[in-house]
């Protein structure tokens, strides 16, 4: 079992700092893609909207309510993907999935960025969720789905 | 006979309780979490077992193993002996009238479901109204859901104030002549509140409905007379008693659970069958399909013989005082913000701390050792009323101490310096 006694594996800096001053919070104007996020395991609530231009995600941003990680990670998320190609954030996503789960082959691959500072989500399984819901949303909203998306 | 000696109680069934002595029959109390001794605050989502409990499993399976009710031979009779034993237990724990009064179940969730299903079907119809309150554990929301939109039936709903206290005036406007059951929650898991449920049943019975009374919190916090609360039905685990998990009893009153159609069928509860037909076997047996959780059984009678020995009625004056400490000293931070204020709570407290989330509080107190529940405690319509999505609750058993408390208010203050 890991030692759970140090928080500062999960809590970094970069997290803290993103926790407190989110980047792109609120949905861009004039957004074409739009998804809301919910948690029921601890109600965490996100929304993600976006505006793709020739295949390119020109502006991203979130709205939402929830715990650090989730905060954190819409924040660092948004960051990530602004200004890239559609199929790009999808990889990224991928291999953030894979540094939270271990499986994937973006794992510790300096493409990440300050993504990596989320690894230490790992040794907390019941995060993992809350680490991973504003990116099923933006997956969601590229995809364009409807109806609301569950971590579940 | 041959039965399973009972565990000698703990100690003299009066004066205060040595806690201390208790603590050392919970063997998972020594453990560690993270390199911190545990602090185990979350016995409202199950409670931690005794040694006596747990032997009991073992001691069951060594000595005693045979399926019930169908053998000649003497295992099968003990065994037996066993899983009926258990049921006087159970029978006196809540002073039923009867043993035949008890059924068995896999806890809280399939009891209701039975009453729902059996029960509701036969008798909820088209246009009559059901009622629960503001404050259920989703176990006693959904069953009721499904059956009235199978039925054509209103779920109506009693409304609380911001204490945590349920408006009785309202639940008298809901009472009529379309009333036919109200299902009530004993004591809130979600805020502590132990509702007035006798004056609950008496008001729906002078409207004819019929009174189930979610017992998940109670039963093992405060003492239960189900004769005086004159409940028709009445439901706990085991595994929030001390007891082991998957098994539970539904109390309900004998006439009622006799005209009752099954809710399960095959082994067990037959007396006959034929092709053609089948008479099904008396009570209790009618709703005990199937090979029964005889271990499970095993495990209940010792947590209940544990719990009388040392007597529920000083349990829940312990656990009087913690939540009186629990709340005074969390009133001393601020920053902290207790959730509901009922007239009567018994167990736990539930808080939210300013511009934390739940989830982070609970993180930043389990790396102390501390367990919490952080989330809705299955009660999102409680976490609606107080325009929130969760909490942080600290729950209570037998084995808690001040001390502990005291590191409870201690893992806050952490909470503040890691998100200050
Ligand atoms: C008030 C209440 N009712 C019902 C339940 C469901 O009990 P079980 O999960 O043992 O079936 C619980 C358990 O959390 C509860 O607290």
């Amino acid at each position: 079992m890991p030692d759970r006694s140090d928080l500062s594996d999960l809590y970094q800096e970069i997290i803290m700092d993103h926790r407190r001053s989110p980047r792109n919070q609120g949905l861009p104007a004039g957004h074409d893609h739009y998804a809301d996020g919910f948690n029921p395991f601890c109600g965490d609530k996100v929304s993600v909207g976006l505006k793709v231009e020739d295949g390119v995600i020109v502006d991203v941003g979130f709205e939402g309510e929830g715990c650090a990680i989730s905060i954190a990670s819409a924040s660092l998320m948004t960051e990530s993907v602004m200004g890239r190609p559609v199929g790009e954030a999808v990889k990224i996503f991928d291999a953030f999935r894979g540094l939270l789960t271990d499986t994937g082959n973006g794992a510790g691959s300096d493409d990440l960025g300050d993504l990596e500072a989320l690894a230490g989500v790992k040794a907390y399984p019941t995060r993992i969720k809350c680490a991973i819901l504003s990116w099923h949303t933006l997956k969601a909203a590229i995809d364009r789905k409807a109806e609301p998306v569950s971590t579940e | 006979m041959t039965t399973p000696t009972a565990h000698p109680a703990p100690q003299a069934n009066s004066g205060p309780l040595d806690i201390a002595a208790i603590r050392g029959q919970f063997p998972i109390l020594d453990i560690e979490i993270n390199g911190k001794p545990l602090i185990y605050l979350d016995s409202a989502a199950t409670s931690q077992k005794p040694q006596a409990v747990i032997d009991s499993l073992v001691e069951y399976y060594s000595s005693f193993n045979a399926n019930v009710h169908r053998g000649v031979h003497t295992l099968s009779q003990q065994a037996t002996d066993i899983y009926e034993d258990t049921r006087v237990k159970a029978q006196a724990f809540i002073n039923a009238r009867d043993a035949r009064e008890i059924i068995y179940v896999r806890g809280t969730t399939e009891a209701i479901n039975l009453v729902a299903s059996s029960y509701g079907r036969a008798n909820v119809g088209d246009g009559d109204d059901v009622i629960i309150t503001a404050m259920e554990h989703h176990s006693n929301i959904v069953p009721w859901q499904i059956l009235c939109d199978e039925r054509g039936a209103n779920l109506k709903v009693i409304p609380m104030n911001d204490d945590g206290d349920l408006l009785m005036d309202e639940f008298e406007k809901l009472l009529g002549p379309r009333t036919k059951f109200v299902s009530v929650v004993h004591q809130a898991n979600s805020i502590g509140t132990v509702n007035p449920v006798k004056q609950i049943v008496e008001m729906a019975h002078a409207h004819g409905a019929v009174v189930l009374v979610d017992g998940a919190q109670s039963a093992p916090h405060i003492p239960v007379d189900v004769q005086d609360l004159d409940c028709d039905f009445y439901a706990f685990s085991g595994h929030k008693l001390y007891g082991p998990t998957g098994i539970g009893v539904l109390y309900g009153k004998y006439d009622l659970l006799n005209a009752m159609p099954p809710y399960q069928s095959g082994g067990e509860m037959i007396a006959s069958v034929t092709f053609e037909k089948t008479i099904y076997a008396d009570l209790p047996a009618k709703f005990e399909a199937g090979t029964p959780h005889i271990a499970g059984v095993a495990g209940l009678g010792a947590a209940i013989d544990w719990v009388q020995g040392v007597g529920i009625e000083r349990i829940a004056e312990h656990e009087h005082r913690l939540v009186e400490y629990g709340l005074q000293r969390l009133n001393e931070i601020d920053g902290v913000k207790i959730i509901g204020n009922p007239k009567r709570r018994a167990g736990l407290i539930s808080f939210i701390v300013d511009g934390v989330h739940p989830h982070d509080v609970g993180t930043v107190l389990d790396s102390q050792g501390i367990a919490i529940r952080a989330g809705h405690h299955c009660a999102q319509p409680v976490m609606a009323h107080f325009g929130i999505p969760a909490t942080v609750r600290a729950s209570f058993g037998v084995y808690n101490t001040t001390d502990e408390i005291d590191r409870l208010y201690e893992g806050v203050q952490q909470v503040f310096e890691v998100f200050g």
